[in-house]
């Protein structure tokens, strides 16, 4: 996901195409980087694909396999972690949904509104990128605290009565999409803000000039233009937030019956050491994100981002 | 106003009534009264920073005065919202919307309008401007002055009463800006709209507005035809920003009714009276380069003709079309001739001694208290320049 691609979209004028030379210098400067991709990307993956074929031989202890071609491995994940896989799904879309609402109108003040007042731009992009200097984990721990059931939060609502005695936030599929949306917020204001950053008001002005009111001029001008920050800040809040095991754990915001897919994979991996079961989930979670996000990049008119 | 889906019927009358514009720091029009007659092509004419561009923004409404009231067809528009009144701009950078095809861009206005068959309209206006056949393009695949149509296009396809040109073509090349003006004046003509067009470009502005007004400093200096302008310029600024003049400063000696004499130098030199906006005291009067005789021998003295001189030749410079000479007289200073090639080539060198003389009905004289020692002041001189990127810079931060 470039960040090199948020220009005005479209209209990449089609550049001569160079007589390609095979130059060995050419080939010598790309050979780390392919040799890196290899080692660290293709490998593993490789790896990650074989480990999902794996069977556990006749009498073998905890955790050990060979190599097979057992494509039951995903018959059974699927059958019992659909409920998890489709959770994920369901989690990381309310989240990126929630992350866009707020972070939009975020971004739209720092990159367009605080254009005029440098020093407010600069401190409230400070303020965006301020939480990173923090733990991940520190700052989901902290909203535990925030939110737990000792909290004035839990407590002012039990006493309004506008929740149960008996209901808590933590650990509820409310504070799990809370910590979700939370924690990739900032990932959904930079690259929105990068895109309205270069937005150029004289658009604005020119919308405004040919009858479009203030909210008009938003929908047809200045969304579309900002539209491959929006895609960028989606899929870079969406991809991880399918992926995570820290907010939907109970030791953080969750509980057994917020379990992701992440959580699944964790455990299967790490307590019970279903290596196979675990690695045909990975497989499977990579497969249909990527399938989302191709269906998204697609219709949103971005193909570009790819 | 812009009612939904109605177009306007003429061009409007436009009304500036006391308009005073500041930005924090400065103050970007001093004071501006205006009426633009519907269906006429006005030009407001000035340097960088002038206030030129302020003034075309405060009746686009993307900008509102600080006082004084804008009258579109005789309807207060001054808090009404840009997108409500009937007036459109086609600006500097043109903002053509980047996201969207030639015809979408074109078409925005009438869409916005709720009018009938917007995508038609839209093809009728692309025709107009020779475009048509680049509908589906988007803007970034077009050449400046096709961008520069499209923009034309988008504004003109709404038949605003009032049609705001900043500046639009600036960034093209000579002879396509020639071809434009020439086109935008036919359009003029033939939709009829009242046409208010900002630029800087002197020669633009005089071939194409029936009205120029020049202004400088946030006021307007002078307004009338282009001939009007030229002829009888008023103040020095207007002599040295429409095209060139040779001005001398001198006391008036004598006044016989019909002309005055001012004494430059120690030579008497006449202006009709009617052409002397002042007639008393020290006044700065002038005369066109392209009205000025040499003469390499001294002139006899003649009823209703000045003679300056003996001077020398200190530059001639080849145009093709005419020669400028500059020549230096002791004590009074230099002076430029605009001479046609009538003859093959210069008729005098650099060196040579000569006198000018010009008829005393082109002399004019202007209202301005005698300017300091900068007589000749060229707009492209490094004070000039210095001055302009100045104001160009408040303009930026004021508008930032």
């Amino acid at each position: 996901m470039a960040f090199a691609a948020f220009g005005g979209g479209g209209a990449a004028a089609t550049a001569e195409p160079a007589p390609l030379k095979r130059s060995w210098v050419a080939v010598g400067l790309l050979a780390p980087g392919l040799a890196y991709l290899a080692l660290f990307f293709l490998a593993p993956l490789v790896s990650l694909l074989l480990t999902s074929l794996q069977i556990a031989p006749e009498g073998a202890g905890k955790g050990e396999y060979v190599q097979a071609f057992n494509w039951d491995n995903y018959v059974v994940a699927i059958e019992s972690y659909w409920p998890h896989i489709l959770r994920s799904f369901t989690y990381a879309i309310i989240a990126t949904l929630a992350a866009l609402l707020i972070g939009y109108p975020v971004a739209y003040f720092i990159g367009v509104t605080a254009r005029k007042w440098p020093m407010v731009q600069a401190l409230t992009l400070t303020l965006v990128i301020a939480p990173f200097f923090i733990s991940f984990l520190l700052r989901t721990l902290a909203w535990k605290q925030i939110l737990g059931d000792n909290s004035w939060i839990a407590q002012t609502l039990h006493d309004l009565g506008w929740m149960p005695a008996d209901q808590n936030i933590v650990g509820t599929p409310f504070s799990v999409i809370f910590g979700l949306t939370y924690n990739f917020l900032p990932f959904m204001v930079l690259p929105i803000y990068a895109s309205l950053e270069r937005l150029d008001r004289r658009y604005l002005e020119a919308g405004n000039d040919l009858y479009a009111s203030a909210p008009t001029t938003f929908w047809k001008v200045t969304l579309p233009l900002s539209l491959p920050g929006v895609v960028s800040g989606t899929l870079l809040t969406f991809i991880p937030a399918a992926g995570d095991y820290i907010n939907a754990s109970q030791i953080y915001l969750g509980s057994p019956q917020t379990a992701m897919v992440g959580n699944v994979i964790d455990r299967t991996f790490l307590e019970s050491q279903q290596y196979p079961i675990a690695a045909a989930l990975s497989v499977l979670l990579m497969g249909i994100v990527l399938v989302i996000v191709a269906i998204y990049v697609r219709r949103s008119g971005t193909e570009e981002l790819l | 106003m812009a009612a939904p889906g109605a177009f306007a019927e003429a061009g409007a009358d436009l009304e500036l009534i006391g308009i005073h514009k500041r930005f924090p720091g400065f103050t970007a029009i001093e004071s501006l009264d205006l009426t633009i007659p519907a269906g006429s092509f006005f030009a407001l004419l000035g340097p960088s920073g002038c206030g030129k561009t302020t003034t075309l923004r405060l009746v686009a409404g993307l900008e509102q005065p600080t006082s004084g009231r804008i009258l579109i067809g005789g309807k207060d528009v001054t808090d009404v919202k840009p997108f409500r009144r009937p007036v459109n701009t086609v600006f500097q950078s043109y903002a053509l919307f980047p996201h969207m095809t030639v015809v979408e861009n074109v078409a925005f206005g009438l869409k916005r309008r709720r009018i009938a068959d917007a995508i038609a309209k839209a093809h009728e206006a692309l025709e107009l401007v020779e475009l048509d056949h680049l509908a589906q393009r988007k803007p970034a695949q077009l050449s400046g002055g096709q961008q520069q149509r499209v923009a034309l296009a988008r504004a003109v396809v709404n038949r605003p009463a009032l049609l705001l040109l900043d500046e639009p073509l600036g960034a093209l090349d000579l002879k396509l800006r020639r071809q434009m003006q020439l086109e935008l004046k036919s359009i003029q003509g033939e939709v009829g709209l009242t046409f208010l067009h900002v630029t800087h470009d002197q020669e633009e502005a005089m071939t194409m507005a029936d009205t120029v007004a020049v202004m400088n400093k946030g006021e307007i200096e002078q307004m009338g035809s282009p001939e009007e302008l030229y002829e009888l310029p008023k103040t020095a600024f207007v002599a040295n920003f429409l095209g060139q003049s040779n001005l001398f400063t001198g006391e008036v000696t004598s006044d016989s009714g019909a002309v005055i004499v001012v004494d430059v130098a120690g030579i008497k030199v006449a202006v009709p009276k009617a052409r002397a906006q002042r007639h008393t005291g020290t006044i700065t009067i002038g005369v066109r380069p392209e009205k000025l005789a040499l003469h390499p021998s001294a002139p006899a003295p003649q009823a209703g003709v000045n003679v300056l001189g003996p001077g020398r030749i200190t530059d001639v410079s080849f145009s093709g079309v005419s020669t400028q000479y500059t020549l230096a007289i002791p004590g009074i200073g230099e002076i430029v001739v605009f001479a046609q090639n009538m003859a093959f080539g210069p008729v005098v060198h650099v060196g040579a001694e000569v006198w000018v003389a010009w008829q005393v009905e082109h002399g004019f004289g202007l209202a301005d208290e005698p300017p300091g020692e900068d007589r000749f002041v060229d707009d492209t001189s490094t004070g000039s320049l210095a001055q302009q990127t100045k104001q160009e810079l408040l303009e930026e931060l004021g508008e930032g």
